[in-house]
């Protein structure tokens, strides 16, 4: 195949998408990407998040790094102005011009701003793209007051973000309700409802018919069709969307009535080498306002340039959405207004729970033809499926929604799903391309996650991935076994919860009690683990010795040559002069290797067992502590200079990272934990990968949790933001210890994460809004093991019967005749084989 | 080697966990397990899997009814009764009789 050549206007969200899949595909191609916004393809959906403390950064779908190495011409921040159809070639605004053999129209859409006399001035403005973001927030700055004209879902997602930006807030909209798209009535009363008693004023059935500046407090005024105003200090319009299609209308492409390019199933225009995608394409006499309908264009776009003898066809799409506006949940499935003929309506209203829920059902009583849902969204994955399945409702339909009085709704097993099921939209993964992922090995929901990208999205359907996986784990009689291993029928989670509440202080009551046999390398070191989070005691209590791992044992790290590191704490990465220079003298005299660690500490390597204990007094006699780099335990808390030096710094990150580490240190726990402090957004820390990041905003501090670097890298999730520093270190608390109680053994808080059934959201719920009720429990339990830290180093130098275990041999002086070490850059190493073999040789 | 030999005393074993003697240049880990049918145990302290004189410091247990240790490097497990490794065939270590006598450790 010869390669093509194809440009490709617009680098939105469909338009990379596009780029992507056909970089990914085999089809031979020259690309080019032409965007009109000077950055690079980024998350529109979440564009709000920014509002909530992530930065553009964050949002970036791909950079210009990406396109090069991918062979991909990328030019931004120049619109395309003309196509040339005749010459097959564009033409831009700078008067570029590129010849195309198929071109791809990714255009998008803008926001329709209604013309009212007025609607031009400085503090009238629009939200779509990350420089909308920066215009309102810089105005928000200056205002106190804001409105935004539409109550539709962009309407409302631009209200919260005023909120968050702390404006007194309105809402105007036109119709009679809000979101009236996809809610019906009820459902939108229900909504205004929630939303006003959250601070929003709505209102509804207002025409805009001017904006002056004739007030006196507030830069404008708004003049309504029925005679009244409001004041405001600035409007943002989110009346609807219209497609960018005034390029294919010049280039007499055709186009709806009511706008947009006119594709057929293939994304073609009337033009058989020009396609279309995305919001700016109409197809069906239809504009798809979402991205999952927009990706699908993309792949079938991709494949029209393919060998394939029977190419892929676009066959619309399903616009139910799932949302949470303002806090409050809403779900709209198929035909929301019951417009279907003969449709059979169920409701269900609860004003106490402040709660709306309406199921549209066929005549017959068997298919589910839409549904609303407002402030509870627990039933919407169920519906969705009946709904996209059509599988067969119960006899009474109305137990999908009524309340669990009598047994309840009947939830929708995974297995009643027919393999084209799409469990994740987002990423169009089937309930077959999941089978096929466990067929592939993959055994946990995270593992399925890794493999096939299903909610990873917007994150909606993860509980349904769960039942899926959870659901032909067990049927394939592959449930893996959870208990920890074969002298324990029990989960880890399983045992803390023994541990704690059966006041379990020993491994011998503990396999008494619950296990069987001696106990092994997995058992014994969990069950030490364990011990240490719940009840703190030292680590080398007799009871306790047999059951930590070398590491804990010797409290040091074992090496490849038998010997061990020494790695003294240095919170937060502050160390006095003297205390570097004890060290020093400590490594000096003991010949040990010294290095500088990727903590932000200093590591000594090379100590023989029996030199430990007397190492360890020197160093305390320094002033210094044990580090726990042996344990799984809380290890470091990077920091950066922070505002103390640093031009940049808005928060002091160093005694920030210094509290914390002295707060958790000594903190056992399934995997070890490692935290970072940054003084700002630069974010010099790399907090972002760590378990618990904090980085310092002008008015407190924002939450990251459950980043990962090593093996398997995970960007942390922003958990909250602008937090006291009382709120950060309770947050931490009741985090930490939330995970030490519920992870998996080696589980560290990224995979932890990533199978937690109802991921962030539910993890904010229960650590943040305490929905579990245990919140005061986790703080207690965390106090209680801060006020009974110890140095372990320091309670081990003083015990006569404990240093006995240091010794190299319990009957003689001699040393490890196998340990020896060459020089090399002026410091020691342990020798090869070959280098012990020569040295040997040469002294006999 | 054939001996007879006290190598240590009782008080210097440790419950459920191992300490290293020294005997006649050879290197022995010596595991204390009460409430087995032995309650003494001894292997060769080197790790063949990884090259360092460090069995004396595993963990010990038992799986599938055989009482081992983990070595403390690469967490292979060594038969404590047969010297063997229970993941790799090729890999043994060497074992020696030992007996509790009058709270005295003696190898035979
Ligand atoms: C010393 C150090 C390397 C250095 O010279 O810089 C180091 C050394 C070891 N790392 Fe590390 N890691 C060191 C920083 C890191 C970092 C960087 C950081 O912390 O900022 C990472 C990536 C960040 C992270 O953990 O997310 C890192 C990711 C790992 C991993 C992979 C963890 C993962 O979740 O994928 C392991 C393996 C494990 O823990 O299972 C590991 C394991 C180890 C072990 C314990 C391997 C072992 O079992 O012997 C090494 C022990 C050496 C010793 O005796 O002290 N080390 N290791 C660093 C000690 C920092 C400190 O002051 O305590
Ligand atoms: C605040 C907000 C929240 C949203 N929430 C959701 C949600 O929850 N779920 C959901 O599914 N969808 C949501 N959407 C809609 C979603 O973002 C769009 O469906 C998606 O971005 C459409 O992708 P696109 O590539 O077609 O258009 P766009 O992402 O708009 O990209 C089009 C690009 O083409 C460029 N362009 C236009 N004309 C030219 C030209 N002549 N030359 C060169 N470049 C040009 C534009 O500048 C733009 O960068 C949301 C949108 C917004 C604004
Ligand atoms: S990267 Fe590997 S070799 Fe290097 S210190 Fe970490 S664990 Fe050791
Ligand atoms: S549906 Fe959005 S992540 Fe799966």
């Amino acid at each position: 195949m010869k390669e093509l050549n194809v440009v490709v206007v617009g680098n939105g969200m469909v338009g990379h998408h596009f780029v992507d899949q056909l970089v990914l595909s085999s089809i031979p191609s020259i690309i080019t990407v032409i965007g009109a916004e000077t950055r690079p393809a980024y998350d529109r959906v979440h564009l709000s998040e920014v509002f909530a403390g992530k930065e553009p950064k964050d949002l970036a779908l791909s950079t210009r790094e990406y396109y090069e190495e991918k062979g991909v011409r990328a030019i931004f921040g120049d619109a395309v102005v003309d196509i040339d159809r005749a010459n097959k070639c564009v033409a831009t605004q700078s008067g570029r011009t590129f010849s195309y053999d198929k071109l791809v129209l990714a255009t998008g859409s803008y926001p329709f701003v209604p013309p009212i006399k007025g609607s031009e001035r400085k503090q009238c403005l629009t939200y779509r793209t990350i420089d909308d973001l920066g215009e309102i927030k810089s105005h928000a700055k200056h205002s106190k007051k804001g409105v935004v004209v539409g109550g539709g879902l962009l309407g409302l997602e631009c209200a919260n973000a005023l909120q968050n930006l702390g404006l007194e807030t309105h809402v105007v909209e036109f119709a009679p309700g809000l979101m009236g798209v996809q809610l019906d009535e009820g459902g939108s009363q229900m909504l205004r409802r929630k939303i006003e008693a959250l601070g929003v004023t709505v209102h509804t059935q207002k025409a805009t018919t001017l904006i002056d500046d004739q007030s006196d407090e507030t830069a404008l005024r708004m003049h309504f069709a029925d005679d009244t105003h409001l004041d405001t200090d600035m409007i943002v319009f989110s009346a609807g969307i219209r497609p960018y299609d005034q390029l294919a209308r010049k280039a007499d492409l055709e186009v709806g009535e009511r706008g947009g390019i006119v594709i057929d199933y293939h994304c073609r225009t009337s033009d058989s080498d020009i396609f279309a995608i995305g919001e700016c394409a109409l197809y069906g006499n239809m504009i798809y306002g979402l991205v999952a309908p927009g990706y699908r264009m993309a792949e079938v776009a991709v494949q029209q340039f393919s060998d394939l003898e029977e190419k892929p066809s676009f066959k619309g799409a399903d616009m139910s959405t799932k949302l949470k506006l303002l806090g409050v949940d809403v779900g709209s499935i198929g035909d929301a207004h019951g417009r279907t003929a003969g449709a059979i309506t169920y409701v269900f209203s609860d004003e106490k729970a402040e709660t709306y829920k309406r199921i549209i059902v066929s005549e017959d009583g068997k298919r589910l033809l839409g549904a609303v849902l407002v402030g509870d969204c627990s039933d919407y994955d169920t519906l969705l499926q009946y709904f996209l399945n059509e599988i067969e409702l119960p006899a009474s339909p109305e137990s999908m929604i009524l309340p669990n009085v009598d047994g309840g709704a009947p939830a929708l097993g995974a297995a009643a799903l027919p393999m084209t099921a799409t469990i994740c939209s987002c990423h169009n993964v089937s309930k077959g391309d999941i089978f096929a992922a466990i067929d592939g090995g993959c055994c946990s929901v995270g593992d399925v996650k890794g493999e096939t990208k299903a909610a990873t999205g917007c994150g909606g359907c993860a509980a349904l991935l769960k039942n899926v996986v959870d659901d032909e784990m067990e049927a394939r009689g592959l449930t893996v076994d959870k208990s920890i291993c074969e002298h324990f029928p029990y989960t880890r989670e399983e045992l803390y919860h023994l541990v704690r509440v059966g006041g379990i202080r020993s491994f011998d009551a503990l396999i008494s009690e619950h296990g069987k046999g001696l106990g092994c390398d997995i058992c014994k070191p969990t069950a030490a683990s364990i011990f240490a989070s719940a009840w703190n005691d030292y680590i080398l209590e007799s009871s306790h010795v047999g059951l930590q791992d070398t590491n804990d044992t010797f409290l040091a790290n074992m090496q490849k040559d038998g010997t061990y590191s020494v790695v003294p704490r240095i919170a937060g990465g502050e160390i006095k002069p003297e205390q570097l220079i004890a060290i020093g003298q400590v490594a000096q005299k003991y010949k040990l290797y010294t290095k500088i660690t990727g903590g932000q500490r200093v590591d000594l390597f090379g100590a023989r067992l029996n030199q430990l204990p007397d190492i360890w007094k020197e160093l305390i006699d320094a002033g210094l502590e044990t580090g726990h780099a042996y344990g799984k335990s809380v290890r470091t808390v990077k920091s950066c200079v922070g505002s103390t030096w640093c031009r940049y710094g808005v928060q002091d990150s160093v005694g920030t990272a210094i509290d914390i580490e002295n707060r958790y240190k000594g903190l056992r726990s399934p995997h070890k934990l490692k935290f970072a402090v940054s003084g700002c957004t630069r974010e010099c820390a790399e907090a972002q990968s760590k378990d618990v990041g904090v980085i310092a905003t002008e008015n407190g501090w924002n939450l990251y949790v459950c980043g990962n670097g090593g093996m398997k890298p995970r960007h942390a999730d922003l958990f909250a933001t602008d937090l006291d520093t009382e709120t950060l270190i309770k947050y931490i608390d009741r985090f930490l210890m939330f995970y030490i109680k519920t992870a998996d053994r080696l589980q560290r808080t990224s995979v932890w994460m990533d199978n937690l059934e109802g991921g962030l959201d539910y993890l904010k719920e229960v650590i943040i809004e305490d929905s579990l009720g245990i919140a005061e429990e986790l703080e207690n339990q965390m106090s209680q093991t801060v006020s009974t830290y110890q140095c372990e180093w320091k309670t081990t130098i003083s015990n006569e019967e404990k240093l006995k275990r240091f010794r190299q041999f319990v009957n003689s002086k001699e040393e490890d005749n196998n340990v020896i070490f060459v020089e090399d850059r002026g410091q020691i190493r342990p020798a090869s084989e070959d280098e012990k073999t020569k040295l040997i040789a040469k002294s006999a | 080697m054939s001996m007879e030999k006290i190598v240590c005393d009782k008080a210097d074993l440790i419950e459920n966990s191992g300490v290293c003697a020294l005997v006649q240049d050879e290197q022995i880990a010596i595991f204390y397990l009460p409430g087995t049918g032995n309650e003494v145990f001894a292997i060769s302290n080197w790790d063949p899997i990884g090259q360092a004189n460090v069995l004396s410091r595993g963990i010990v247990g038992d799986l599938q009814g055989e009482i081992v240790v983990a070595s403390p490097l690469y967490k292979q497990h060594f038969s404590l009764t047969t010297g063997k490794c229970l993941e790799d065939e090729s890999a043994s270590v060497k074992i020696y009789p030992v007996s509790l006598i009058n709270d005295k450790v003696v190898i035979q």
